[in-house]
């Protein structure tokens, strides 16, 4: 991203997360969907939920707040699956709720303080403010496909 | 298809797929004449084939395929003609050859190095057998050596096609007009006269809507049959309708028309050239008086027709033109039933000449077919959940929604049927290649081999076929390699010197079964046993009957050669072939006789998209179990399970004692049951005869269910093999219980019994 002009508009979904703002690139959300009943895989990690039916395909889901180290939540009325597709993979996040969408340009992004370590490290790419709020900005690439390594 | 834009790579692409035909062709006819068949229309096609390939290769200038095809054909061609005659050393060299232009296809289709030095060998043995030609040789020398300079050469070798071949080709093409007349031909006093002899046509013509659009002119094609001959025209109308229905565009009229003439047929032909396809059209040879025969023909004509209208085959009926029309001369004096648009008969407007296609085949993009598959799949879900909704609105079995739910199953489940039929292919595209693995393989041992194939038309899943190339290879090398003996050995034993391999394929009661078996020693059980005992695979004193011996083939890191071959031998034979052929949900047996030889049987579902499960709960969640697996179910008492040790439980079925899985816990799902009391068991069969038995908490249903992969990208699930979508629209996981205990194995330490 940060190769692209800096004043390029980019518009970003943002939903909470464990009372915490964060956001994707609208580009990268597929469709989002009510949280429905996933089955789950046997000896999977925490954060994979499970699978879900996507109109006919399997759809694997996995619990952001708890990929991103986040106390785990109860599902309620307003838990929603963002769908995804990341490099040609369709993926479902499961989040607490989507609560808006945002017009920001590279300019308003920060990037976050190098004080991370771990294999979260990279997850959040970027920072940026709206009234005061903080909003993180996952690196989509870091959030799901670290999860073959961890997998593993 | 990344090179859509491109025109030039899709005719190639599509020249590529052509070859592959053709190279099936040149097997299939190198096959016939090693079979001991090898009329000349045999050595033809073979001879075409090379010929086709060589033509096309040339068209895209793969300089090094053309170089190659054109010295096979000039050997061929010398067949052919008969200056040579087919001997055993020389048809070996055909199925080199044919083999290695395949990998030369192959090759050029993947834009690789060719191996120069295979081609140069091969081109070599081909010399030996056409020195005669050395003119020929001489005359294609220079070219070799420019050949590597590239594009004006490319247009040398091009112009060298036509030139050199062209009397080579053309008899070719009228070869297939004249077949038909054959038999007239011999019933006639003088074959050499025929040209002269006044003989009799009986033509029938019936234009379609088409041919007047196109502006022609069914008086001109009349008076052109007449300057043949002493003809006679019969106009029906019979076919015309009443004034008022008549719709002056559609052509309703017939003609007949008797022909006495010198001509040959195809000059008859060649008349109608231009109206091919437009018209109906039946030229047969006959004797005016036979009325009644003529007034069958029409009929006939039409009923072919109506099924399949195929404008490339016209000509096998119409007979082929003349390569030459002759200039039609135009002159009057003709009987012009001049048509008007009144009188029209109302011929049947499909839109080609009377032709029997006789396989017509439609080349279809995979994905297309994968799609529909997969919409089918989406139609077999949703009409489980219709069914589930509508019987859980309590409407009673015999309302018409419920009768209509029924046809409507049964429909879902024909067309299923009839997709999956589209991805079926037959098996021999995969037993050719079989066939060059056993010579590859003979050559390399030095044994004198057969391979016998049977059953190359059954059809099993595209799919199936690719990922049975693998394993097949593995195990005709093994029958080549170890299964037969040496020759002197052979004949020492009273056997035929030649060891012989069968390859053979058959649907057996909705399954596909393919053997191979090789009639040499048999297995060695003493020596497997020896082996296995060395290698600690077994205890030594372990007693294992003979199936349990030969089933030691299958354990991984086994290999029975004492000398490790090229071939064969590296000890990742046999396991890696069961765990494919499990892969595709199939099984794998072995039977042995001492002396007689070896059989491998393998077992394969007919499709890998659906599968017949059983549905099960187990710890609040549904799992489908493929239901091929499952040989017995049985309801659990405490009294019947035994602990071994802690953690191990056996249950007692049948008087043996068989090891015990909690399902549930073994794919994590909750912690061991503590009671078995009431539980259900399933027991599965291992593909080497063992057993295990599952615990799990009930049985819910029997059904088909639509395989839908499951993306490893984000987590590969162990013991998982794919899953299906439920009548519920819930997500249900399809197990794979030799994975889950190998799994459950693994995290609780136990040596792997062999249970009786």
């Amino acid at each position: 991203m940060s190769a692209k002009d800096t004043s390029t508009a980019i518009e970003l979904l943002t939903f909470r997360l464990a009372d915490q703002e964060y956001s994707l690139d609208i580009m990268s959300v597929r469709e989002i969907r009510g949280w429905t009943k996933t089955t789950p895989l046997p000896h999977a990690p925490d954060f994979m939920r499970g699978v879900i039916n996507l109109r006919g395909t399997v759809l694997p889901v996995m619990d952001l707040a708890q990929r991103l180290g986040l106390p785990p939540r109860e599902q309620s009325e307003r838990s929603v699956i963002i769908v995804i597709k990341h490099e040609e993979e369709l993926t479902g996040l499961l989040v607490d709720a989507v609560s808006d969408i945002v017009t920001l340009t590279q300019d308003d992004l920060q990037p976050p303080p190098d004080t991370s370590t771990g294999k979260d490290a990279n997850v959040v790419q970027a920072l940026t403010f709206i009234e005061e709020r903080m909003i993180r900005i996952l690196d989509l690439s870091a959030t799901v496909e670290t999860l073959q390594s961890a997998a593993a | 298809m990344t090179d859509a834009p491109d025109p030039m790579a899709e005719i190639k692409a599509s020249f590529f797929i052509e070859c592959d035909e053709l190279l099936e062709a040149l097997q299939d006819g190198l096959q016939i004449i090693e079979n001991g068949d090898d009329d000349a229309e045999t050595i033809n096609i073979v001879f075409r084939a090379v010929h086709s390939i060589k033509g096309g290769a040339g068209a895209f200038g793969l300089e090094g395929l053309v170089r190659f095809a054109h010295r096979f054909e000039t050997v061929l061609d010398g067949v052919r003609s008969g200056t040579m005659s087919v001997t055993p050393d020389l048809l070996a060299l055909f199925f080199s050859c044919g083999d290695h232009l395949a990998d030369l296809v192959r090759i050029s289709r993947d834009e690789e190095d060719l191996p120069t030095a295979v081609t140069d060998g091969l081109l070599k043995r081909l010399n030996e057998f056409c020195d005669d030609e050395e003119e020929d040789e001489a005359k294609e020398e220079p070219e070799i050596e420019f050949a590597p300079m590239g594009i004006s050469l490319d247009l040398d070798l091009t112009a060298e096609v036509p030139e050199a071949e062209a009397p080579a080709e053309l008899p070719d093409l009228p070869d297939l007009p004249d077949l038909p007349d054959l038999p007239d031909i011999d019933s006639l006093p003088d074959p050499s006269e025929t040209g002269k002899v006044e003989r009799d046509f009986v033509i029938t013509f019936t234009p379609q809507a088409d041919l007047f659009d196109t502006g022609n002119e069914p008086a001109t094609l009349l008076r052109n049959l007449q300057d043949l001959g002493t003809a006679t025209v019969e106009c029906r109308c019979n076919e015309l309708p009443k004034l008022a229905s008549l719709t002056p565009e559609v052509p309703h009229l017939t003609w007949v028309v008797e022909l006495s003439t010198i001509a040959e047929q195809s000059e008859i032909a060649s008349i109608f050239e231009f109206v091919e396809g437009l018209c109906k059209l039946d030229i047969v040879r006959g004797s005016p008086g036979k009325k009644t025969a003529k007034a069958e023909i029409v009929p006939e004509v039409e009923a072919v027709e109506a099924t399949i209208p195929d404008p490339v085959k016209t000509p096998a009926e119409v007979k082929t033109p003349a390569p030459t029309p002759e200039p039609a001369p135009a002159p009057a004096a003709a009987k012009p039933p001049a048509p008007s648009a009144e009188k029209k008969p109302a011929a049947a407007k499909s839109g080609a000449g009377g032709a029997p296609a006789a396989n017509a085949v439609v080349r279809v993009d995979l994905e297309r077919i994968e799609r529909l598959v997969n919409l089918v799949g989406e139609l077999v879900i949703n009409q489980a959940m219709l069914s589930q909704s509508l019987e859980n609105s309590g409407l009673s079995p015999h309302s018409n929604a419920m009768n209509g739910l029924e046809e409507f199953q049964r429909l879902t489940r024909d067309i299923q049927d009839s997709v999956m039929m589209i991805r079926a292919q037959p098996v021999k595209s995969l037993f050719q290649r079989m066939s060059r693995i056993v010579r590859e393989a003979s050559g390399a041992v030095g044994k004198d081999v057969r391979l016998h194939t049977e059953g190359e038309g059954t059809e099993v899943d595209k799919t199936v076929i690719e990922r049975l190339a693998d394993p097949l290879t593995h195990m005709i090398r093994n029958a080549v390699d170890h299964g037969l003996e040496m020759s002197e050995t052979r004949v020492a034993n009273g056997k035929p010197s030649q060891g012989r391999v069968n390859l053979t394929a058959a649907h057996r009661s909705g399954r596909v079964v393919i053997e191979v078996s090789d009639d040499g020693a048999g297995i060695n059980r003493p020596k497997v046993l020896e082996i296995a005992v060395n290698k600690g695979l077994v205890p030594p004193d372990a007693q294992l009957s003979e199936t349990e011996i030969d089933n030691l083939l299958f354990m991984p890191g086994f290999s029975t050669a004492e000398v490790v071959s090229d071939l064969s031998g590296r000890g990742v034979g046999m396991d890696v072939v069961r765990t494919s052929i499990q892969a595709l949900g199939g099984r794998i047996t072995i039977t042995s006789d001492p002396g007689k030889g070896t059989v491998f049987s393998i077992s394969l579902p007919l499709t890998l998209a659906v599968l017949d499960g059983m549905v099960v709960h187990v710890a609040d969640e549904t799992l489908v179990l493929p239901l091929n697996l499952v040989v017995e179910t049985l309801t659990l008492t405490d009294a019947e399970v035994e602990a071994v040790r802690p953690g191990v439980q056996v249950v007692l079925v049948r008087g043996s004692y068989v090891p015990l899985f909690d399902l549930g816990a073994a794919l994590g799902y909750r912690d061991p049951i503590k009671s078995h009391n009431g539980a259900v068991a399933l027991i599965i069969a291992h593909e080497d005869g063992s057993k295990f038995a599952l615990v799990i908490d009930n049985i819910q249903d029997q059904r088909q269910v639509v395989i839908k992969g499951l993306d490893d990208h984000c987590y590969r699930a162990p013991g998982i093999a794919a899953a299906t979508i439920l009548g519920d629209g819930q997500i249900a996981l399809i197990l794979d219980p030799s994975d889950i205990i190998a799994n459950a194995q693994s995290s609780q330490p136990t040596e792997k019994g062999i249970p009786a």
